[in-house]
């Protein structure tokens, strides 16, 4: 496509547009909500649904085990209590951090070309922090007895215990779901009244019609659609820094050596968004392939999602150097061993496979070639998946499987049961995402359309 | 078998050994594989791992839990049902006199091992037996116990124990069981031809004199002892030395310098209790302490509790060992011939050096030898013994304790041979199970069934229960009166805390069946034949009764020292028996095991999950094996192995062990049984399969050859790798192992630099914090463990379960890291392969002042308490882990299933009614006893005091025979804890930390000789 190639005019590298040429108010708003009204229940929509379906139905199974038998099912242990349950509660929490940088921090900086990815973003963010929400709760050994965490009044006067970093992630992911989900809906409303309007069949306008809340799209109605958006962004921005920060306080503020360590606020905020943008890669490539969506997703939003992968990348391996360093320098024998440990251990394969994949590969970015291979990035996305899921493991399990005291020392090994979970996981994430590709419209109609309106207007002048 | 066909298997001990030999031999490890630790290895430790076995993965298939349950009982595996069963309450209108609800009472009483007493203390609650607990009063427990007293309380409530009569397999009563025997004697000749009782070691008094009486009635009628792991060789030797089988009482705190010929004296053999103490009392260093320290050489095969806490320790093969009495006995000039076959393995500097310590010290040391050695080894410890002087000082003689000392070896094959010839009209097996545990040579299950009427009287219904026509349920000694003498003669009293619980009967009460006095009550039995004993009549003897009934034990009763002579000849007498194999061929030696004992044991979940001292394993007994001779035949630990002794075969998993002889396999006892009840029926290796009647103890030329199939142990510890590769970065492994977690020195350094444990950084930390420090008014609780006194005996282990209501888990849940005990005891090697020095290091929770798990609880289920306790709340807990995590100790313990046996009856009366049972999902730990704080509290109170120092004695500490934990109130600087917290050994583990543990070490002195570098 010309459109992709930059355009140079007086030497100067212009951008490429944002969005293809030739869009109209009336072409985008048909294009995204087709898919809504009119695309129907596809067979390759189906297919794809069912199996989500039937990985959401083997977390069902697993979670009615847990609650029979107890989190005994998993493999966790002394001196390794923790395990997958929390790997992937930090690996799920660190996906949805994508969505909210682009929904909240990019809407305040003005970066256009976020139009086109952040209400499918911010949707992966909803069920990503769904997913990493039911872990907390799962890994507890009385999960019945949860809200045991949270400050509500009772007889006994009785609080949560507010010096422990866990009650700080009740309140942060809490916090952090509240607004991430307020955020999309009221992005959703304008896009909503679209599809009621548009909307062919009884059910769907009286269904789209009550979530639009009585949408007209009179100027009070987006002088304070705008407001409300702005005053969200504003409340979300703080939450994608501290709700990985929060987390990363679960481990900070144990004495574990490879816990107890300052850098990890940082680095896990810079690791969540690297792995977020990963995800919305992994999401967007086959979404935007089956859905032809190529000239409202186009190869820009794909470069600049690599680029911001590259530099929190960098951030993250920047983290692990001197996690390294500090171990060395601190001269605590402890620390040393905890260093030497990941390296030389029984889980050192896995160490290995974390540096290449979140240092070594996604490295290939700053060719530009690869940042523009649709099936590169799609690798290298993957890659950095697998390499933030393996560094939540080996923070997790690598640390506590070694401590202080050698003759606690034993290896983690997940049974078939924490694998069942976590996939169990994906199942609850695509299925909530499949339905939400069949059901709302993926791209905010409402922004791409003020994207056209202004790349008409600045025609005549170019 | 091929020797060492896939070299790659084994651990590579050859690297192992350089890289120790190049440290010097002085870096720590915790275990062989740590050390060696080649690609198998590590791919093993990935297989071993619960996730890929064949097991169900998830760990809890039904058949398991059921084991897994408490004292084997059933749990239905649905999680949610922790509801307690609907019970009504009815107040007692006229309450029994004495009780009043919430308060216990202690009766003293009587258990026995192997027929010799201890004195026990017992815990009733509500008339219900809670607890056992050393007798102070009685000279073989003085207070203290073991695992077998710890844990026999489980048998009691044990819902597998036999609780009917059964005749021919199905259900009878009492009454027809006394019935049939009146049939029998009625049918018997007159003089009782073809009546043959069998029994265990018997002391107790009255049942001698019940059985002295029967074989008067009927003089033809025959009375067979047999004890599978008795005394045998020490009565032989005694026999042999001095021509009769007087009993030996050793007095260990007055030894200077004892020498162990594969003695395991302070956890088995009558006495132990008492010897532990005496031994560790010479153990102290305090500053006040005037008693010399001792000094202990151990030469024994396979390393035992008292091994590891020796100040030298030979490996040698037991057949060895005779050839090292006879250097020693040379040595101290005790005219001797030397050995046929001469060990090379006997360095001759250690001998003399021994036998010059000891000749130092002529009336001030010992020699103790073994019960796996030979009467003739035994006999050369009396003359050694006798040769030093220290016949009357530091060994006593008494007449035998027993009722009719006999060589049960002997006794047993001659009831064999009767049951062969056909000559056994009526057989009555009384508290025995020789169809598991006679020789294989005696083939007595098929003797057996000669006997034209078979019956069985015991605990359970074992193989050779299954194999008699009537089964009496014995009753257990909880339930029983009865009477037994301990190793120094003194008589206990043996009485019942409780009815029987089903339908069981005693010992009196069967042989009383046949005297004609089957009416007659147990406590008539023995009153009676005390009251014909004692001069004191009427008035007199009801106050002795009671007295002794009070005290546990009669007083007076102790056999007096008698005199012996060495016999001149016992040299010459003794040559025959001497037997030694050819070295080079493999030597298997039998010994009971530390935790199960000879198999009697077997159902007791607790003792099963209990691990074993040094090896650490749990549930299994193994073919265990120095790393040499791993090396030598290409094995390794793991490898499932068949065992060919003479015509005799069996199966085995492999166990490497550092210290272990080489050239030897021992295989410990009274596991793989077939009929011992949910618990005891599967786990282990029957190794009663290879032992025959010539070799009870020492068999030789064993034949060991690999199946290529793969056994996994349940090992505590020891499966725990350290990853050494000679990577350049070994430094940081290094740095592991030198964190000062076990601080060591010995006494000659100890004198120059007393406060060699402390460390400045320790000192530095102490007030950096951002937290004001807690302020403690009243009482600060606070517990020191003497790492000097400790002999790893696992007493305290057992004694916490059994106070605080700590569930069993299961072999399968031991292998995911699941143990649930309170304290454990950590060993750790230092030094080479072949003889490693030992240190134990019993780790309960610390009680940390800077507690971390207390601050990341998020629910504050885990707080300080006003007195300085790490305060468990269960029922807040929702089980975050959070605490574990961060407790550096790694002592919290979660409750990943549904762990505790909510569902069988038997045990809601074993447990103690003050320690909540905890469900599924709650975290739990050592509380200090808490609830014996309060109890001491309470009574404080009302007495309007405060808790007097020593008022409150925690469970371990108890149980503890060496008396290495002290706990008390640190805020009073005269309390005993205070003041061993003052030493100069005190130090706290992982002080860098600055958690400030309430719970604090006193660090190990060792006490080489300086002749003997080794």
């Amino acid at each position: 496509m010309d459109s992709e190639g930059s355009r140079n005019i007086a030497g100067v590298t212009e951008p490429e547009p944002i969005i293809g040429p030739g869009h109209t108010f009336e072409t985008v708003t048909d294009k995204i909500s087709s898919i809504v009204l009119r695309g129907g229940t596809t067979p390759g929509w189906v297919f794809g649904f069912l199996i989500a379906f039937s990985l959401l139905m083997l977390l069902n199974l697993v979670v009615t085990l847990l609650m029979i038998k107890g989190v005994g099912i998993w493999g966790i242990r002394v001196p390794t209590a923790w395990g997958f349950a929390i790997v992937n509660f930090v690996w799920w929490i660190g996906i949805g951090h994508a969505g909210t940088l682009i929904s909240a921090i990019l809407l305040l900086l003005h970066q256009k070309w976020r139009t086109s990815i952040n209400r499918f973003a911010e949707a992966m963010t909803i069920f990503a922090v769904m997913c990493a929400g039911m872990f907390p709760l799962l890994h507890m050994g009385r999960p019945w007895l949860f809200f045991y965490l949270m400050p509500y009044p009772n007889p006994m006067w009785m609080w949560p215990q507010f010096r422990s970093p866990l009650v700080w992630d009740v309140f942060a992911v809490s916090t952090y779901f509240t607004v991430s989900l307020l955020f999309w809906f009221v992005g959703l409303i304008p896009d909503l009244a679209t599809l009621r309007d548009r909307a062919k069949s009884k059910a769907a306008k009286i269904i789209y019609g009550m979530l639009s809340m009585g949408w007209r799209g009179s100027a009070v109605h987006w002088s304070r659609y705008e407001t409300a958006s702005l005053l969200l962004a504003g409340l979300a921005t703080p939450l994608v820094v501290s709700v990985h920060t929060v987390v990363s306080f679960d481990f900070t503020i144990g004495i574990i050596p490879g816990w107890h360590t300052t850098i990890f606020p940082p680095y896990f905020v810079a690791g969540a968004i690297y792995s977020g943008f990963a995800m919305v890669l992994t999401l967007a490539i086959p979404i935007r392939k089956y859905y032809h969506l190529e000239d409202l997703v186009t190869m820009r939003h794909l470069e600049t999602m690599a680029k911001v992968m590259l530099a929190t990348g960098l951030i993250v391996a920047y983290g692990y150097a001197i996690e390294a360093f500090m171990a060395y320098y601190s001269g605590d024998a402890n620390e040393r061993y905890m260093m030497w440990n990941r390296i030389h251990g029984p889980y050192r394969g896995l160490y290995f496979m974390l540096i290449a994949c979140n240092i070594v590969i996604p490295q290939s970015l700053w060719s530009r070639r690869v940042r523009r291979s649709i099936p590169m990035l799609f690798f290298v996305s993957l890659v950095v998946n697998t390499g933030m899921w393996l560094e939540r493991f080996v923070i997790v399990v690598i640390s506590l499987s070694r401590d202080f005291i050698p003759s606690s020392w034993a290896v983690y090994l997940p049974t078939k049961w924490d694998w069942a979970t976590y996939l169990g996981t994906f199942g609850l994430f695509f299925t909530l995402f499949y339905l939400f590709i069949r059901f709302l419209p993926m791209i905010s109609i409402v922004e791409v359309r003020s994207l056209v309106h202004e790349t008409s207007e600045e025609k005549p002048h170019s | 078998m091929t020797q060492d066909s896939n070299p790659k298997n084994s651990i590579d001990l050859a690297a192992a050994r350089a890289k120790l030999a190049g440290e010097g031999g002085r870096r720590f490890w915790q275990s062989l594989e740590e050390l060696s630790d080649t690609k198998e290895y590590r791919n093993f430790l990935e297989n071993e791992f619960p996730a890929n076995s064949e097991k169900d993965a998830e760990g809890v298939n039904r058949r398991d839990v059921l084991k897994l349950m408490a004292a084997s009982a059933a749990m239905a595996g649905l999680s949610a049902c922790t509801k307690l069963p609907t019970q009504k309450i009815v107040p007692y209108v006229r309450p029994p006199e004495q009780i009043i609800p919430g308060r216990p009472l202690f009766y003293a009483t009587s258990t026995q091992q192997g027929g010799v007493a201890t004195g026990v203390l017992v815990e009733s609650h509500m008339g219900r037996p809670t607890k056992i607990e050393g007798n102070p009063e009685h000279p073989g427990s003085l207070g203290s116990s073991d695992v077998f007293t710890q844990a026999s309380i489980l048998h009691l409530y044990d819902p597998d124990r036999s609780q009917t009569v059964m005749y021919e397999g199905r259900v009878s009563a009492w009454s027809d069981f006394v019935a049939a025997i009146g049939n029998a004697r009625t049918r018997l000749s007159p003089k009782g031809a073809g009546l043959c009782f069998l029994t265990r070691t018997v002391t107790s008094p009255t049942l001698g004199s019940q059985m002295r009486g029967l074989l008067a009635q009927f003089p033809e009628a025959k009375w067979h002892q047999y004890e599978p792991c008795g005394q045998d060789s020490a009565r032989e030797g005694a026999r042999l030395a001095f021509g009769r089988p007087v009993n030996t009482v050793y007095h260990f705190d007055q030894a200077d310098v004892i020498v162990s010929l594969d003695a395991d004296f302070l956890s088995r053999g009558p006495g132990h209790v008492r010897y532990a103490r005496e031994f560790s009392s010479r153990r102290d260093l305090s500053a006040g302490s005037a008693s010399k320290v001792n000094r202990l050489y151990v030469a024994e095969s396979m390393p035992t509790g008292t091994g590891a806490s020796a100040d030298h320790r030979l490996p040698l093969r037991s057949a060895d060992i005779d050839d090292l009495a006879r250097q020693l006995a040379a040595a101290v000039g005790v005219a001797v011939p030397p050995s046929a076959n001469a060990s090379a393995k006997i360095p001759a500097t250690w001998v003399s050096a021994v036998g010059r310590d000891l000749a130092a010290h002529r009336g001030s040391s010992l020699v103790i030898a073994g019960e796996q050695q030979s009467a003739f080894v035994h006999a050369l410890a009396h003359a050694i013994n006798a040769a030093l002087g220290n016949v009357g000082k530091t060994v006593v003689y008494t007449e035998s304790i027993e009722a009719n000392p006999v060589n049960q070896l002997e006794s047993l094959r001659d009831l064999v041979n009767d049951l062969n010839a056909g000559r056994v009209e009526m057989l009555v097996i009384i508290d025995g199970n020789p169809v598991y545990d006679a020789p294989a040579d005696f083939n007595f299950a098929d003797a057996l069934q000669r006997a034209k009427l078979r019956v069985h009287s015991g605990l359970y219904k074992d193989e050779t229960a299954e194999l008699c026509h009537w089964h009496a349920p014995a009753a257990h000694f909880l339930e029983s009166w009865s009477d037994a003498r301990a190793f120094d003669g003194t008589v206990g009293i043996v009485q019942p805390l409780i009815a029987p619980l089903y339908d069981g009967h005693t010992a009196h009460e069967v042989l009383a069946t046949f005297t004609g006095d089957s009416g007659k009550s147990g406590h008539d039995l023995v009153r009676n034949y005390w009251q014909s004993q004692r001069p004191e009549k009427d008035k007199a003897f009801e106050t002795l009764w009671e007295t002794s009934l009070h005290d546990g034990l009669i007083a007076g009763t102790a056999l007096p020292a008698i005199s012996v002579a060495l016999h001149a000849d016992f040299v010459s007498l003794g040559r025959s028996q001497a037997t030694s194999g050819d070295a080079s061929t493999l030597e298997v030696v039998f010994r009971p095991d530390p935790s199960i004992g000879d198999g009697e044991y077997a159902n007791n979940g607790w003792l099963q999950e209990l691990p074993k001292p040094v090896t650490r394993i749990t549930w299994d007994n193994a073919a265990m094996i120095s790393p040499g001779t791993a090396q030598q035949r290409g094995l390794t630990t793991g490898d499932y192995v068949s065992l060919k002794l003479g015509d005799r075969t069996m199966h085995a998993g492999v166990y490497i062990v550092p210290g272990h002889a080489d050239n030897c396999v021992t295989l410990h006892l009274g596991y793989g049984r077939s009929r011992a009840g949910n618990v005891g029926t599967g786990p282990g290796f029957n190794a009663y399969l290879l032992r025959n009647s010539s070799s009870p103890s020492i068999g030789h030329g064993l034949q060991i050859e690999k199946t290529g199939e793969k056994y996994y142990f349940a090992s505590i510890q020891q499966q725990y790798t350290i990853d050494v590769e000679g990577h350049p970065a070994e430094e940081e492994s290094q740095a592991a192992f030198s964190r000062d977690l076990v601080r060591i020195t010995t006494l000659e350094e100890f004198r120059k630099d007393p406060a060699f444990a402390k460390r400045e950084e320790e000192e530095k930390t102490k007030d950096l914090t951002m937290y004001p420090g807690f302020k403690y008014d009243g009482y600060a609780w606070g517990m020191s463990i003497d790492l000097n006194r400790c002999i790893g005996c696992n007493a305290c282990v057992v004694a916490c379960q059994s106070e605080n209501n700590i569930a069993v888990v299961g072999k399968d849940q031991v292998m995911r890291g699941r143990v649930m005990h309170w304290i454990r005891i950590d060993t750790y090697f230092r030094g080479n392969l072949d003889n490693p020095e030992m240190y134990y290091e019993p780790l309960p929770c610390q009680q940390c002042e800077n507690a971390p798990c207390e601050y990341v609880c998020p629910v504050a289920a885990t707080t300080h308490s006003p007195e300085g306790l790490n305060d468990m709340t269960y029922n807040r807990c929702v089980g975050t882990r959070y605490c574990s995590n961060n407790c550096p100790y790694k002592v919290r313990r979660f409750n990943y299933f549904l762990y505790s046996d909510f569902k069988t009856p038997s045990l809601y009366g074993m447990r103690n009614p003050n320690v909540t049972v905890r469900s599924r999902g709650v975290m739990e730990k050592c509380t200090y006893c808490v609830q014996r704080i309060n109890a001491a509290r309470i009574r404080s109170e009302e007495e309007n005091r405060t808790i007097r120092d020593g008022e409150i004695i925690t469970a371990c500490q108890s149980a503890c025979p060496a008396e290495a934990i002290v706990f008390g109130n640190i805020n009073d600087p005269n309390s005993r804890v205070s003041k061993l917290k003052a030493q100069t050994r005190d130090y706290s583990l992982l002080d860098d930390l600055n958690t400030r543990p309430r719970t604090t070490y006193l660090a190990r002195v060792r006490n080489p000789n300086p002749e003997i570098r080794d």
